[in-house]
């Protein structure tokens, strides 16, 4: 309990902390501190606790179903698949609604990442540093499709705008579609067990009853709607989904039913903590939020490759 | 009853099992025992239903394993399957409450509650409890997979050597919990076990089936079907089977 105390405090802190800062001086004379409120500040926050809290679900169901604590959706190559998906319906059907093209971006996301699953059974699981690595590649290649694509078709400031997570241009009405995040996380909650199962492996989860093919395929279709979701309205942002779920895995143990929460918070609240120092930093420019992440993510990520105890993650 | 109707099984291009047909009746243990490769585990993960055969049927107390539904299967059959690896971080007590998944969905019951307990008790994880997996050394954790699997409370219960990484005390404890839960009663549980060491065998198994490149060399009573000459052919090597302290052990001659 004293937990969640300490935990809606911090939320809140920073929630104050977005909603004041910025470059517009809310009390200032020229101009509607309430309407930038509405209009800016608050949608800002509001997408930044989502995609952080998205992310970091992503993350752990992603680790989950391939039993691998070291990989995340943009380390099995489904963000550059959205990319890939979201490039395509560009091309063929510039005028889609922005619905559409994110149902695509998921499509895309989806097959992509069952084609890496294929890949991963075949990949040796003695060694888990393995397995991100030839996520890396794998999204890699698809990467550079994307790039490839967008440089034949002239679309590549495109790539940019999907490839870094930030939130400035985030504004009332162009920022709705994040909330998605928020039903899926609600659905990911209330699978946590079947999750968990995947966890134990194929084998011991359908000793136990799962039906596990229909619970992987399910997980990773709230995976590539989550991601699509990002991708489409603030940009990918890196090492989210791997970071925050290995945090709350070390400090409180992997039964997701309890932990789920406490993974969607410190992933919403990381990633506001990270736009609001991107906004500080050298005020009054900004550095993208999934630019502060990514420093702070590859610390964290080297010390995880060292400090981590080989057999605990099989 | 485990009924296998000339099941077969084929990986890859190769035969893993052939033309197999069994047939034993509830309670006591039964041990799978044979060489390297003999095509034990496949057998296990066969009666399970988690294997599709090329040919062949699998019935376990009237259910198709094959086509029964996982919910189904996992009621009839428990399967410990060998070297689990463990990716998450869970306590003792929440893998065990896992094994009573398909009774209580996520809402564990009073009853449920019950029986994990029980489960812990039996398996002599009581301090160990609320440790996490990964704290655990190897025989710590093997032990709590099979309370894992004895908590799902199915009649049949199938262990793939689930005594590998226990020490002498432990390798006792399980067997002799075993021993217990199989004999006739309220309650009573069957168990197949591939097992390793032949003088466990000797000792607990009340059946054996004994297999070798993905055939049935011969099943029956222990007493009966265990001698020295069947298993000296069976791994191809000289083993007797000598009393010893009123115990039959099996050395090597």
């Amino acid at each position: 309990m004293k937990l969640w105390l300490y935990a809606t405090l911090t939320l809140a802190l920073l929630v104050g902390a977005s909603c004041l800062i910025g470059v517009a001086d809310l009390f200032g004379s020229d101009l509607d501190g309430q309407m930038v409120m509405v209009v800016s500040r608050l949608p800002r926050t509001f997408a930044a606790l989502l995609a952080g809290a998205g992310l970091a679900l992503a993350g752990v169901v992603v680790q989950m179903s391939v039993q691998n604590r070291l990989v995340e959706p943009s380390l099995v190559g489904t963000p550059e698949s959205a990319m890939l998906g979201l490039l395509i319906v560009t091309l063929i059907a510039p005028g889609a609604a922005l619905m559409v093209k994110m149902s695509v971006a998921a499509g895309a996301a989806l097959v992509g990442t069952l084609v890496f699953l294929w890949l991963a059974r075949h990949v040796p699981r003695r060694d888990p540093v393995l397995l991100p690595l030839v996520g890396l590649i794998y999204g890699g290649i698809i990467g550079a499709a994307v790039l490839w694509l967008a440089w034949t078709t002239d679309l590549v400031q495109y790539i940019g705008v999907w490839q870094s997570g930030e939130f400035s241009g985030v504004l009332q009405g162009r920022y709705e579609l994040l909330w998605i995040v928020a039903l899926v996380a609600t659905l990911v909650w209330l699978a946590a067990d079947r999750i968990t199962m995947l966890g134990l492996g194929e084998d011991a989860a359908r000793s136990l009853g799962l039906d596990y093919r229909q619970t992987l395929l399910a997980g990773l279709i709230l995976v590539s709607i989550i991601v699509a979701v990002v991708v489409v309205s603030v940009g990918s942002i890196p090492f989210v989904g791997l970071v925050v779920p290995n945090i709350v895995s070390r400090w409180r143990g992997d039964n997701l039913r309890r932990n789920l929460p406490l993974v969607a918070w410190l992933g919403g609240t990381m990633v506001l903590a990270c736009d609001i120092i991107g906004r500080i930093i050298r005020f009054p420019y900004e550095i993208p939020a999934g630019t502060v992440f990514a420093v702070l993510g590859a610390a964290v990520f080297l010390w995880l490759l060292h400090a981590a105890p080989r057999r605990s993650h099989g | 009853m485990i009924q296998l109707d000339n099941l077969s099984i084929t990986k890859n291009g190769a035969d893993i099992l052939r033309d197999v047909s069994l047939k034993f009746g509830q309670g006591g243990i039964t041990a799978l025992i044979g060489p390297n490769g003999a095509g034990k585990s496949t057998l296990l993960n066969a009666i399970a239903g988690l294997i599709t055969p090329s040919q062949g049927s699998v019935t376990v107390e009237g259910c198709d394993m094959i086509r029964a539904r996982p919910p189904e299967r996992a009621s009839h059959v428990a399967l410990l399957a060998q070297n689990e690896q463990v990716t998450a971080r869970l306590t003792v007590r929440d893998l065990v409450s896992f094994g009573r998944w398909t009774h209580h969905k996520g809402r564990p019951k009073d009853e449920d509650h019950r029986k994990i307990e029980e489960s812990i008790e039996a398996f002599d994880l009581v301090t160990l409890a609320d440790r996490r997996l990964d704290e655990l050394s190897g025989g710590q954790r093997q032990r709590a997979f099979v309370a894992m699997a004895w908590a799902q409370e199915t009649p049949w219960l199938l262990l793939d050597e689930p005594l590998s990484a226990l020490d002498p005390r432990h390798v006792r404890d399980i067997m002799d919990r075993l021993h217990a839960l199989t004999r006739p009663g309220e309650n009573q549980r069957s168990v197949v076990i591939v097992l390793h060491d032949l003088s466990v065998t000797a000792r607990y198994a009340d059946r054996i089936v004994a297999l070798k490149n993905g055939q049935l060399v011969t099943t029956g009573p222990r007493v009966l079907a265990m001698t020295g000459p069947m298993l000296s052919d069976l791994f191809g090597t000289g083993l007797a089977i000598e009393r010893f302290g009123g115990r039959d052990v099996v050395v090597p001659c």
